[in-house]
């Protein structure tokens, strides 16, 4: 298994591979190549998973084969404790998302499917990359396909949101490009320097740019992830995407696509701009702690459920980026169980709220009520997984939020409090935004007739949603399990950032042949 | 036996797990009911072993640690799943698991017949579950995952039917209400966290109280702490400003009013500020606010209950007041003074709760004590233990809450103030009033109900037990902590002093020992005492019309206290409806849509119209074309001849 990651990365591809010579009007073949496909992809995973050893700091099954020699870029993957839980959501909620589709999607389903599967494709590789340009090609790719999944199997705005989502993505991306150029330039400005997009290289000598020249790279990178995840004021694509796309492009999205925002915060921004990271950090924390709050009250005065999800996401990421500029151990360990968290707990809302939709065709909040009496097995799930993003100890959204607020209330990067205890409020106004509107739905009378023969869940319904609550709880009772992964990882991390700022370590500038 | 304390844990979580995956099929109500109790009364049983076994221990080997496994952990922190067994804690789970399982025994007969009885037990369980963490936890986040969890069944509970109907809501919005007010005080809590680790680097109980010994008393962070602490507490224990979520919390079974907003969970603030004591010690500052806010809780709370008509909620005020005297004792540094009320109150609160549960069952979900009257003749031993629990709650020489209350004022008037002495005894006078005029109002005097449609009755056995028994520990409970001064041997406060003993070294509380004045004060507080119960029962049982001249001549103050003083009007005023309408009218329509978005778009379209002007330059004629190189190359020549 000395390619297991390539095989993981590209598994997919088999799928695409043999729908192509598969009729398109069968189905249910289609269906289950597709979610076959997904499900090899999540096995292989798997073996990465149970392979990694979590004490090791280093990139782990890394593979490296020169691409285009003459600039030093090459096809370079591995995982490490920031990448290997978000390798395994992804390779976990893709088969859900296109299992949850079953039904929903019958129009030019081949494609859809085709669509799914490359998309995992793109996030796996932006996950595995450990050469920027890699890493470049994987995230724009990844847009494709996530265009094509709204603007095609989208709502009545479909091609709206998809033109926004993209044009908002590829803004930030291509200065992204830009600052990747010049770091792969940069290197070839120093002693026996050459051009390279090796990310390992460039660990060792893009901390000691000038301040002047890392400022802008720093900032370009920032943006692009900061839009990704999307922060405070970078937010309004998500809202309108969200409404528009398929329950399972909702779910891939909100998942793990804003999950990548987060994770090249981590993984670029502060390792390799240690010290234009340590200026900017007030600006990112202030944005985030207005994100949480500002996420949390317009998502309380939303009258579609899918857009006040939508919005709950705002205030939920707010939540680990504040983790990840507290630069503390407890913060950032914080801040990457919690990207898992908000993917099962949000994911698992867009997989509801789609359930929902399919039997009803209206996402109003006004349309429903008293549903606990007709769909008890819906509503209980529901409430579960609402007291799961609401951060109720012992469900999973409470460890990564009690982290987070806990690294950044003590963080010496943040040198405030005020940080954390402003975001706590996030506390109160979730559980105002959530059970508001739970209590809209569920309870209550019945107000409006058609409401009173909806059928409660199925079993393939069930079925997709329970491995959710299962980790959903396991995360929440036995964090452990989740957090050691990341141990040593974010150790290392905060270490190395602790040094910087305390100027004890200078960038040797040299780079390894 | 100490090493058995994850049992009384586990009991209840089992109970929850079965009826919670299998009571929906099972559908037997004497199955479903009777796990669910079993589960309770297991816990209890252990509890009890465990405090045999603890009585007979020296006092330096009674504080056990069990630790089942680490719960969370990152960088510095770490905190266990682990119990800490000593004597304000299985003080704490005999009251939770002993009153809890009567509650549950009772619910057997209250629920009968509900179509949610096995989603009933369910959430009892799971409260039982929470509220055992809560007081078992052996460190501060472990507490709060009980402390959170209690808030959960509460909400769960609270709002059980969820599609009736609430005074002008839905029994959703109390629940809802309920859990939100709660949220606010949880955030003071998760802040008092987060200075804690920040200070003792800790979450752990042993690990802080050790090292606060050390710091001196008024430190600023210590005030900081421990009054976010009390936010908590106020939140939970339903003290102003948050108490608003309690009388709408009736919206309940009345069952879940008598363990949950009553019995157990509402003292959580107590117990909290009690496990804290060494923490609250080295703040004097809060332990002011502590008591003033106890204090003026006690006394608005009571003169709210004497106008209410809903049985209930009269009960309800009556909570958050008595519950204002725990605070008081605890604020003046009497920690095991407000734990004996704690006590107490769990005994004749939960028996006046489930004696109104049965009142109420027998009157066909008839609340209000307007149309009752009378009922002495068909509920007698509802009637019975009903009185019982109000001369204990009143204060009646000899019964339990005598000896709390009285314990309580005492230490309010030599360790607090005199002047809170005489507030806290006029609080005393205003609850006997009202409890004897819930009593008449409800059991003796005319019959005020249609006998067409309602036909009152006693209530079943299995709720008539509870009841009993309940009302045998109104009226022996007290008997453990009998004072000095009426020649008693105070065991209760002599059993939980250990757990205090670093928190009173650091107050350094002044000896009385005039035995006179205390005596005196006592008879003056039974005076009061007297004279209330004694008013009560005259006025609404012969001169009703002495109540409503008086409601009449101050009708201003009748109708401030019928409307309870209109703070959930101005909290809506204040609070709810601005944030409701700034995230509403401008953070989303206007902030978010129009300006955030708008710029978005016109950016668009700005670089869309620049990109029509520029496009014409793209005709396709060649023509023009032509026109443009000849231009180009003039103006090139020109550039180069001029210079």
């Amino acid at each position: 298994m000395n390619n297991i990651l390539t095989y993981t990365l590209f598994s997919p591809l088999v799928g695409i591979f043999l729908l192509l010579f598969i009729n398109k009007e069968k189905q249910s073949l289609i269906k289950y190549i597709g979610i076959a496909a997904s499900l090899a992809t999540f096995a292989l995973s798997l073996f990465v998973y149970f392979g990694f050893d979590a004490a090791n700091t280093q990139l782990q099954f890394v593979e490296k084969y020169p691409w285009i020699a003459a600039l030093d870029i090459s096809y370079f993957v591995g995982v490490d404790g920031l990448s290997i839980l978000l390798i395994v959501l992804t390779t976990f909620l893709t088969p859900i998302a296109l299992i949850a589709s079953w039904e929903s999607i019958t129009d030019r389903l081949k494609e859809y499917v085709s669509f799914m599967l490359l998309l995992e494709v793109g996030m796996l590789g932006v996950f595995l990359s450990a050469d920027l340009f890699l890493f470049y090609v994987f995230w724009e790719a990844m847009l494709i396909p996530m265009y094509f999944i709204i603007g095609i199997w989208g709502g009545k705005d479909r091609i709206y949101a998809a033109v926004k989502f993209f044009i908002y993505t590829m803004a930030g991306s291509l200065l992204m490009l830009i600052a990747i150029l010049w770091l792969g330039y940069y290197a070839s400005t120093l002693p026996d320097g050459y051009f390279t997009t090796n990310l390992l290289k460039l660990y060792a000598i893009a901390p000691g740019i000038p301040m002047g020249i890392q400022v802008w790279m720093f900032l370009a990178f920032a943006l692009s992830f900061a839009i990704k995840v999307p922060l405070f004021p970078l937010h309004t694509w998500l809202p309108d995407a969200h409404v528009q796309a398929p329950t399972a492009g909702s779910v891939i999205l909100a998942g793990v696509l804003l999950k990548m925002g987060t994770y090249g915060l981590i993984r670029f921004c502060l390792p390799l701009f240690p010290q234009a990271s340590f200026q900017f950090t007030p600006l990112l924390a202030t944005l985030s702690v207005i994100g949480i709050v500002y996420g949390a009250l317009v998502a309380m005065v939303q009258t579609d459920v899918k857009k006040l999800v939508a919005y709950s996401s705002v205030s939920h990421l707010g939540f680990v980026v504040l983790g990840i500029f507290s630069m503390t151990e407890e913060g950032m360990q914080g801040a990457v169980i919690q990207m898992i968290n908000h993917g099962l707990s949000t994911g698992a809302l867009f997989l509801l709220v789609g359930m929902i939709y399919d039997r009803r065709h209206t996402r109003e909040i006004a349309q429903f009520g008293g549903l606990a009496k007709v769909m008890p097995v819906f509503s209980t799930i529901f409430m579960i997984v609402t007291f799961s993003s609401i951060g109720l100890p012992g469900l999973n959204g409470f460890v990564g939020e009690f982290l987070i607020l806990l690294g950044s209330f003590n963080s010496m990067f943040l040198g405030s409090f005020w940080y954390a205890a402003i975001a706590a409020t996030g506390v109160i106004f979730s559980a105002v935004y959530m059970l508001w509107m739970c209590q809209r739905v569920f309870f209550g009378k019945i107000t409006h007739e058609e409401n009173r023969s909806l059928l409660d869940l199925t079993k393939r319904e069930i079925a997709l949603i329970i491995p959710v609550l299962f980790f959903i709880v396991w995360i929440g009772v036995y964090p452990s399990t989740f957090l050691k992964p990341s141990a040593a990882f974010t150790k290392q991390a905060v270490t190395q950032l602790q040094n910087a700022k305390s100027g004890n370590i200078v960038p040797t500038g040299a780079m390894g042949k | 036996m100490y090493s058995l304390a994850p049992l009384i844990v586990l009991f209840p979580l089992l109970g929850f797990l079965f009826n919670g995956f299998f009571g929906r099929k099972i559908k037997n109500e004497t199955i479903v009911g009777s796990i669910g109790t079993l589960a309770v009364a297991s816990s209890f049983v252990v509890a009890l072993l465990i405090f045999i076994e603890m009585l007979g221990t020296p006092i330096e080997e009674r504080k056990h640690i069990v630790t089942l496994f680490q719960w969370i952990a990152a960088g510095s922190f770490s905190v266990n799943v682990a119990f800490q067994v000593d004597q304000l804690s299985i003080l704490m789970t005999l009251i939770v698991t002993g009153v809890g399982s009567l509650i549950h025994l009772y619910s057997i007969g209250y629920m009968h017949g509900d179509a949610g009885f096995w989603r009933f037990f369910t959430y009892l369980n799971l409260f039982i579950f929470a509220m055992l963490n809560l007081v078992l936890a052996d460190n501060y986040l472990l507490m709060f995952l009980g402390w959170e969890g209690v808030g959960l069944c509460s909400y769960l509970l609270i709002g059980f039917w969820y599609d009736r109907n609430f005074e002008k809501g839905t029994t959703g919005d109390a629940a809802k209400k309920a859990f939100i007010v709660n949220r606010i005080g949880d955030f003071g809590f998760l802040l008092a966290m987060f200075l804690i680790f920040n200070t003792f680097g800790s979450l752990t109980y042993e690990s802080v109280f050790a090292q606060a010994a050390g710091f001196s008393t008024g430190e600023s962070l210590m005030f900081w702490i421990t009054l976010l602490m009390f936010v908590g507490a106020t939140g939970k224990s339903a003290q102003i400003p948050l108490y608003v979520w309690l009388p709408d919390a009736m919206a309940g079974p009345t069952p879940v009013s008598a363990l949950i907003h009553a019995a157990t969970m509402v003292t959580a603030g107590i117990y909290m500020v009690a496990r804290s004591s060494i923490l609250f010690s080295l703040a004097p500052a809060t332990m002011e606010i502590v008591a003033v806010v106890g204090l003026l809780t006690a006394f608005f709370a009571g003169t709210i209950g004497l106008v209410q008509n809903d049985i209930k909620k009269v009960l309800a005020y009556s909570t958050v007041s008595q519950l204002g005297y725990m605070f008081l004792a605890v604020g003046v540094g009497a920690f095991s003074a407000g734990l004996f009320h704690v006590m107490t109150h769990a005994f004749f609160k939960a028996l006046l709760f489930l004696g109104s549960g049965a009142v109420i069952h027998a009157m066909h979900d008839e609340q209000d004590i307007q149309k009752m009257g009378g009922l002495q003749k068909y509920m007698p031993w509802t009637f019975r233990t009903f009185v019982i629990g109000s001369f204990a709650i009143a204060g009646f020489p000899l019964l339990s809450g005598f000896f709390s209350k009285d314990e309580i004022l005492w230490k309010a008037f030599a360790d607090g103030a005199p002047w809170m002495w005489v507030i806290a005894a006029l609080a005393a006078g205003v609850t006997a009033f009202y409890m004897f005029r819930l009593v008449s109002l409800t059991f003796l005097g005319k019959e005020r109900f249609n006998h067409h449609h309602v036909h009152p009755h006693e209530a079943p056995k299995t709720m008539l037990i509870p009841l009993l028994i309940l009302a045998l520990f109104s009226i022996i409970g007290g008997y453990v902590g009998i004072p000095h001064v009426l020649g008693g041997h105070n065991y209760f406060e002599e059993f939980l002093e250990p757990v205090f003993a670093g928190a009173n070294a650091k107050m350094m509380l002044p000896m009385h020992d005039s035995a006179a004045l205390e005596l005196g004060l006592m008879a003056a507080s039974v005076a009061i005492g007297l004279l209330g119960m004694f008013a009560g029962w005259k006025i609404f049982t012969e001169k009703p019309e002495i109540a409503e001249n008086t409601a009449k001549r101050f009708s201003g103050l009748h109708k401030l206290l019928w409307n309870k003083y209109f703070v959930d009007e101005a909290y809506d005023a204040m609070v709810v409806n601005p944030i409701k309408q700034t995230s509403d009218k401008f953070l989303w329509k206007i902030f978010d849509v129009k300006i955030i978005d708008n710029t978005l778009n016109y950016s668009a379209k700005f670089v869309e119209a620049t990109s029509n002007i520029f496009r014409r330059i793209q005709t396709g004629v060649v023509q023009s074309y032509a026109v443009v190189f000849v231009a180009g190359i003039l103006f090139i020549l020109g550039y180069l001849i001029v210079w």
